[in-house]
């Protein structure tokens, strides 16, 4: 077997190497993965913030259930059948749909998937704390809003950043399956080229390269942000998970 | 609202084309979550022997796997594996094959850290008992990680349940691929991806709850 690296000098017939759109297909996948995080770091941490409310209202124990309930509908349904239903059901129930690009639709698909975790994980984190933090901050006179403001979530978020870390890096991997609706990403341009150029081990060592390196990007970063707001003394638990 | 039309659907449907590809992504799910077991659990003694010359190789395994998407391993074995052995094998082992070698790789690092669960003492004790490591390993240590381990191992199996719908990737015969079918010869695709997001849904809605209550009864024993 003898690898042929110049098939990414070669024109893919459109006036671009394979090499060029290699890397189109890698701003694809990084800007995917990116809105998609957006999307659930927000929609995240509102559901877990929700499903931690204290029950003392009636409008609380609505939003919890919401929350709840939004939290196994994104979990338990694959992330590819999602996707589906973002870019064909969705737009064919509601017509106004049709204007919105694929782009946006498969980002709101991986980013509500990808905020069940997260909400799932900012919920554990949340209880995991000592109650004593919430009565006190009850005590001193804080609303609910200032208590997760200042006293829940700041120590929440710490405690929560490794497994968020390993999610962020699933997120980044789980941008593959943009594929199966014609995203222009890595995993299509892999297909795509491998289909062409007959050079699938080329293709896909430079694609699993890349892959591999977004990955460890994320988890640096990540690792960054960490040490950044460590608190001295403060000893935050390390969790196990599953997950891709 | 437009025309979402559900009066095509009968059990014809689910038994001609759903069935099949139903029964293909449970097999694959249980070939999988095993043979992930027992090849994740020789990888996670490789990286706890304390031998370099096995801990490297399954570190490099494991934490290779773990930064692939599982689409582009599935399309790398779909590429390989017939490369290798000279004949095409078919989506379907191909996939199983994937599967298992994927699975291991994340049900080692599950066994690892239910191996390192267990206190020192245990393997300690076994030692003054004169026990070998193997007898200790298979009598003392691993029964009790397994314990520890089996809902995140049921967990994972939830995931991976969900992840066998990539298998789309490489046109082998699932229960997503069992829904699309069907409603392509109807004409009613977008039908058939609700219902497809409505089984999925209720079966590891239903696995989930089950592992929540096994969990409760677990963390009563410990």
């Amino acid at each position: 077997m003898t690898l042929d690296w110049q098939v990414f000098l070669q024109d893919d017939g459109g006036g671009r190497t394979y090499l060029e759109w290699m890397f189109d297909a890698w701003g694809w996948t990084l800007s995917v993965a990116g809105s998609a995080w957006v999307v659930a770091m927000v929609s995240g941490c509102l559901m877990g913030i929700l499903r931690t409310l204290p029950p003392d209202t009636r409008l609380n124990v609505w939003l919890a259930r919401f929350a709840n309930a939004w939290v196994e509908l994104f979990r338990n349904i694959p992330v590819l059948v999602q996707i589906f239903l973002w870019y064909f059901v969705l737009p064919k129930i509601f017509p106004a749909m049709q204007q919105v690009p694929g782009f946006v639709l498969v980002v709101l698909g991986l980013g509500f998937f990808t905020s069940s975790r997260v909400a799932e994980m900012l919920r554990a984190g949340i209880q995991a704390m000592p109650r004593g933090q919430r009565y006190a901050a009850m005590a001193m006179g804080f609303t609910t809003w200032q208590t997760y403001r200042y006293v829940l979530l700041p120590i929440a978020f710490r405690t929560i950043w490794p497994p968020l870390t390993s999610e962020s890096m699933n997120l980044l991997k789980n941008s593959s399956v943009a594929f199966a609706v014609s995203i222009a990403e890595l995993t299509m341009y892999a297909m795509q080229v491998q289909e062409e150029t007959s050079r699938g081990i080329e293709v896909y060592l430079a694609v699993t390269a890349l892959y591999t390196v977004s990955a460890f990007a994320v988890n640096r970063v990540m690792a960054l942000v960490e040490r950044r707001m460590q608190v001295p003394g403060l000893v935050v638990a390390g969790n196990v998970g599953g997950g891709h | 609202m437009s025309a979402l039309d559900f009066s095509f659907v009968d059990w014809d449907i689910f038994s001609k084309f759903v069935l099949k590809g139903m029964l293909f992504s449970v097999e694959l799910t249980i070939v999988a979550t095993l043979g992930g077991i027992v090849f994740g659990t020789l990888l996670a003694l490789m990286r706890l022997s304390g031998n370099k010359v096995l801990e490297l190789p399954a570190v490099v395994y494991v934490n290779g796997m773990r930064s692939i998407p599982l689409v582009m391993v599935i399309l790398w074995f779909f590429l390989l594996i017939p490369f290798l052995i000279g004949r095409s094998i078919g989506a379907e082992l191909s996939a199983t094959i994937t599967f298992v070698a994927f699975e291991a790789a994340y049900f080692s690092e599950i066994m690892r850290a239910g191996i390192q669960s267990i206190p020192r003492g245990q393997t300690m004790a076994g030692q003054a008992l004169g026990m070998s490591y193997a007898q200790n390993m298979r009598l003392i240590v691993l029964p009790q990680a397994f314990r520890n381990m089996i809902p995140v191992l049921l967990t994972q199996t939830i995931i991976l349940f969900q992840d066998t719908s990539l298998v789309y990737a490489i046109g082998a015969y699932d229960m997503l691929k069992g829904f699309v079918t069907g409603g392509k010869i109807y004409g009613r695709v977008e039908e058939m991806y609700i219902l497809a997001a409505l089984v999925y849904f209720v079966i590891c809605f239903g696995l989930s709850a089950l592992v929540r209550r096994l969990q409760a009864r677990i963390a009563i024993i410990r």
